[in-house]
C-alpha cells in the first residue's frame, strides 16, 4: 500500500507536524508502513510579542517537531504562513464576531490552510497526500470517498473535517483514525517519541494568552459599542459591553437581575441589542444552514433522517434534513435543541458516516 | 537522512574534513594529549605540535610566528580583531571611529554595532558598487586620525566578490590605521601573503578549507595595538586565554597546507564547472541575475537572484529534490528578510528575497552539476507558483 503500483517506489507523503503527540505518532506510523515521508510545519500568525504563548505551533513546538523528524529520519520543512493565515483565518474570525456570528475558524483552516495552502506546498515537494494527526477515518470503495468518525468517539474530529471536498479528501490520510487516544499515547512511548506531555490543545491555536474575548478586544477593528440588553418582548433589562463579548446560550456575566436565570438568545446587529430570555426560549426546533458541503453522499434531492451536531462538542440530535432549492438546508429536530448559534456548523451523521454540513444562519421556533 | 544520493553544493557553508587532516589530528586526542602549558614532557610534546602548527601557518602567510594567534573559529578571530584593536587604539590614541564595509559577515558587523551601542564608537559604513565591491577612494574619503580600525572582507561569502585589499591597505598604512580583513571564505581559494595584501590583521577558519569546525586563527602584524578579549592563563602571547586545542590546531595547520598545495588544481577544477553552471542557469531560468562580480569572484562560487521567489521555499524544494544549497538571505527560525548585502548592492527586495548560492568543492563532479542545472528551472518554476507575490 505504501508502494506505488506504477513505479514500485515508495509513495511520498507529507505529514503536517505540530510537535504534539498526535501528529508525531501519525508521522511515525507512516514511516513504519514504508512511505517516503516528509514533515512540514506552518509558521502561523500570532499577536506580535506573543509567539511563545500560542496554544499551537510556537518556536518550542517547532523545536520539538524538528526533534521528532530527526528521530524518524525524515526531512523537516518549516513553511511561513503568517500572512495567509491572518488573511484567511484570523481576520474573518474577528469580522465574524463583529457581524454578530460565532465563527469556528478551524473549519476555514482545514479547507483553505491545510488542504489548500499546505497541500499545495506538499504537492510541490513531490508528495501525493497531506497526512494529519486528526482522529477520523476515510473509506473509498464505491467511487465516492466517505468521511467516517474515528474509532475513539471521544476524540472524533470528523466535525471539523466535513468542509473538505472529494478532491481534498483524495489527498488526505488520517492514520490515527483506528486508534484511541490512549493507544496513541502508548504508541508515542513505543516509538520513543519526545512528544510534549502537556494536555491536548482544545482552544483556538492563535489565541495566545487569555481567552477569545480578550483577544477580540485587543484585535478588533474598532472599539465595541455598548448597547441595550432586552427580552423577547423588547423590554430593556440593562446594558451589554459589546455584542462580540457574548455567546448564544451564555448565562453568566450578563450583569442583569431577573426572576428566572436569563440566557443569551440572539444578537441584533442592526439595533446593537443583546436579546436574552428563559431556558425555554433558548430552545429551537428548526435551523437554517447554508454553504453546505456534501461529503460522503452526493447532494441529496430528498429530505432524509440524520443525527446532527450543532457545535464541535455537542451531542448528536435526531433530525430531518430538508435540502432546499438554493442548496441550503432546513434541519428539523425531533426534540427542541438549545443554543443554536449562527456561524457554527451543523454537521449531519448517519451512524459512523459524516454526510456533510453547513453553516448555521439562524434558528427558528 | 545521511543519504548518499544527496548532492552537496554548499561548500561555502562548510566542508568535510579531509581524511589526511583527520589522520594528522587523531594522535592528539588520546595518545599525545598533553596540555601545552605544562612543564613535563607530555606538555612539551604538545607544545611542540602547537608551535609546529604555528610555524606552518605563519610561513604560508609570510608572517612571523608570533604574529599568528589560534582561536576557536573565524568569528572569534573577527571579534578579537575588532574589539581588541578598537579598545587598544582608544587607550593609546583616543580613537573613536570604526570603518567597515556594507558587506561584512555578521561576526564583523555585529561586533562593530555593539562597539557603537555599548562603547560609543562611531561606525561608518563603506558603500559598495553593484557587484558588492568596495572602492578604495571611499576609504580615503572617510579615514581619519581617530579611526581605530578599518575592516573590509577579502571575499564576500554571499556573493563571492573579491575586494581590492592592497589599495585599501596602502591607504590605511599612510594614515597609520590598522587594516583588518575577514579572510574566512577567501583563505580556501585565494593568495594569503599578508605583505602583498597590505593587511595588518586577517581572520581565517579551518572548516572552510577541509579542516575541522571549532578552530581558527588571527594574523596580527607586529606592532598593531591590540588588547585581549578572552583573558586568563596568558596563552597565545597573552592575547587569547584557554588551553590549546592541539588536535584541532594541528588539523587547521594541515588543512591550510593542503589548501596551498592543492590550490591551483582545485581552482581550475571548480572554475570551469562553475562557469558552465552560471551560463546554463542564466540561459535556462527566466528572470535570473548573477549577483557579485562575474570574474573577480571566488573560483568555486555562483550566486543568483530569481525574481518573485521565496528563497527559503526554494531551498526546501531543492532539498526535497536532493540538492543541498544555501541562500544567505534566510534565517532558520524566523521570517526571511532580504539580505543586507544584496540590498546594499541595490537589488530590490522582490529579487533579493529569491537568492540562491551554489558553491562547489572537492567532491563535486560535472555530472552532479549537470543534474542540478537540469532540474533547477522546474524547481524555480514550482517555487514561483507557490508564491505569487
Amino acid at each position: 500500500m505504501s508502494l506505488s503500483k506504477d513505479t514500485g517506489q515508495k509513495i511520498k507523503v507529507a505529514v503536517a507536524m505540530s510537535g504534539g503527540v498526535d501528529s508525531s505518532v501519525a508521522a511515525a506510523l507512516m514511516v513504519n508502513e514504508g512511505y517516503d515521508v516528509i514533515g512540514i510545519m506552518l509558521r502561523l500568525w500570532s499577536e506580535p510579542g506573543s509567539e511563545s504563548a500560542n496554544r499551537c505551533c510556537t518556536p518550542d513546538a517547532m523545536a520539538l517537531a524538528k526533534q521528532v523528524a530527526a528521530q524518524l529520519n525524515i526531512p523537516f520543512y518549516p513553511i511561513d504562513a503568517k500572512n495567509v493565515f491572518y488573511n484567511e483565518i484570523v481576520e474573518p474570525f474577528i469580522n465574524g464576531y463583529e457581524q454578530g456570528i460565532t465563527p469556528n475558524p478551524c473549519l476555514q483552516c482545514n479547507r483553505h490552510i491545510r488542504w489548500e495552502f499546505m497541500l499545495n506546498h506538499a504537492l510541490a515537494f513531490g508528495a501525493t497526500t497531506l497526512v494529519t494527526g486528526h482522529y477520523a477515518r476515510l473509506e473509498s470503495n464505491s467511487g465516492r470517498i466517505k468521511l467516517l468518525k474515528a474509532k475513539d468517539l471521544n476524540k472524533d474530529q470528523s466535525y471539523v473535517l466535513h468542509v473538505l471536498d472529494q478532491e481534498q479528501l483524495s489527498k488526505a490520510q488520517f492514520p490515527l483514525g483506528d486508534y484511541t487516544k490512549v493507544e496513541v499515547r502508548q504508541l508515542a512511548k513505543d516509538f520513543g517519541l519526545p512528544a510534549a506531555e502537556k494536555g491536548d490543545s482544545q482552544d483556538l491555536c492563535f489565541l495566545g494568552k487569555g481567552n477569545y474575548r480578550e483577544f477580540l478586544e485587543r484585535n478588533s477593528t474598532r472599539p465595541y459599542e455598548p448597547g441595550e440588553i432586552t427580552n423577547l418582548k423588547g423590554e430593556k433589562l440593562g446594558w451589554h459591553a459589546g455584542l462580540p463579548m457574548y455567546t448564544i446560550g451564555q448565562r453568566r456575566g450578563l450583569g442583569i437581575s431577573t426572576k428566572k436565570p436569563s440566557y443569551v438568545l440572539e444578537k441584533d446587529i442592526e439595533k446593537n441589542t443583546l436579546v436574552v430570555g428563559t431556558k425555554d426560549e433558548l430552545n429551537h426546533r428548526i435551523l437554517l444552514a447554508n454553504k453546505v458541503n456534501w461529503v460522503s453522499i452526493a447532494p441529496p434531492a430528498e429530505p432524509f433522517r440524520a443525527a446532527v451536531k450543532i457545535r464541535y462538542k455537542s451531542v448528536e440530535e435526531p433530525a430531518e434534513v430538508i435540502p432546499l432549492e438554493d442548496g441550503s438546508v432546513e434541519v428539523h429536530f425531533v426534540h427542541p435543541v438549545k443554543a443554536i448559534t449562527p456561524g457554527q456548523a451543523a454537521v449531519f451523521y448517519d451512524a459512523d458516516i459524516c454526510l456533510g454540513g453547513g453553516i448555521i444562519q439562524m434558528a427558528i421556533k | 537522512m545521511n543519504d548518499n544520493s544527496l548532492i552537496f553544493l554548499d561548500y561555502a557553508s562548510t566542508t568535510p574534513v579531509d581524511p589526511r587532516v583527520l589522520d594528522a589530528m587523531m594522535p592528539f586526542f588520546n595518545q599525545n594529549y598533553g596540555n601545552s602549558s605544562s612543564v613535563h614532557r607530555f606538555g612539551q610534546q604538545a607544545e611542540f605540535a602547537l608551535e609546529q602548527s604555528r610555524r606552518s601557518v605563519s610561513a604560508i602567510l609570510g608572517a612571523k610566528e608570533k604574529e599568528v594567534v589560534f582561536t576557536s573559529c573565524g568569528s572569534e578571530s573577527d571579534n578579537l580583531a575588532l574589539r581588541g584593536v578598537a579598545f587598544a587604539r582608544r587607550q593609546q590614541k583616543s580613537a573613536a571611529h570604526i570603518i567597515i564595509s556594507a558587506v561584512e559577515h555578521h561576526a564583523v558587523s555585529q561586533t562593530a554595532y555593539q562597539l557603537s551601542s555599548l562603547h560609543g564608537f562611531e561606525i561608518e559604513i563603506l558603500p559598495v558598487d553593484k557587484f558588492g565591491i568596495v572602492d578604495p577612494r571611499d576609504v580615503k574619503e572617510r579615514i581619519r586620525n581617530d579611526t581605530a580600525i578599518v575592516s573590509v572582507i577579502y571575499a564576500n561569502n554571499e556573493i563571492g566578490s573579491i575586494n581590492p585589499l592592497k589599495e585599501i591597505g596602502e591607504i590605511c598604512r599612510t594614515w597609520g590605521v590598522p587594516f583588518h580583513t575577514d579572510a574566512v571564505q577567501a583563505a580556501a581559494h585565494l593568495p594569503v601573503a599578508v605583505d602583498e595584501l597590505e593587511v595588518d590583521l586577517m581572520s581565517i577558519g579551518a572548516h572552510k578549507f577541509y579542516g575541522p569546525k571549532g578552530v581558527g586563527a588571527l594574523y596580527i602584524r607586529e606592532g598593531t595595538p591590540i588588547l585581549p578579549i578572552q583573558t586568563g592563563g596568558g596563552q597565545e602571547f597573552n592575547l587569547r586565554a584557554g588551553t590549546h586545542n592541539i588536535p584541532y590546531i594541528v588539523g587547521l595547520a594541515k588543512a591550510f597546507e593542503f589548501a596551498q598545495t592543492d590550490q591551483e588544481y582545485r581552482n581550475n577544477h571548480y572554475s570551469t564547472i562553475r562557469d558552465h553552471l552560471i551560463k546554463t542557469i542564466i540561459d535556462s531560468v527566466p528572470y535570473t541575475e548573477l549577483t557579485g562580480h562575474p570574474t573577480m569572484r571566488l573560483p568555486n562560487h555562483a550566486s543568483f537572484v530569481f525574481k518573485g521567489v521565496d528563497g527559503n521555499t526554494l531551498l526546501m524544494l531543492l532539498d526535497a529534490a536532493g540538492f543541498e544549497c544555501s541562500s544567505g538571505s534566510a534565517c532558520k527560525t524566523g521570517s526571511p528578510e532580504p539580505s543586507e548585502v544584496l540590498i546594499a548592492m541595490g537589488i530590490s527586495p522582490e529579487w533579493a528575497l529569491g537568492s540562491l548560492r551554489v558553491t562547489l568543492g572537492q567532491q563535486t563532479s560535472s555530472e552532479m552539476v549537470d543534474d542540478f542545472v537540469e532540474n533547477l528551472p522546474n524547481i524555480v518554476q514550482r517555487a514561483r507558483e507557490l508564491n505569487p507575490i
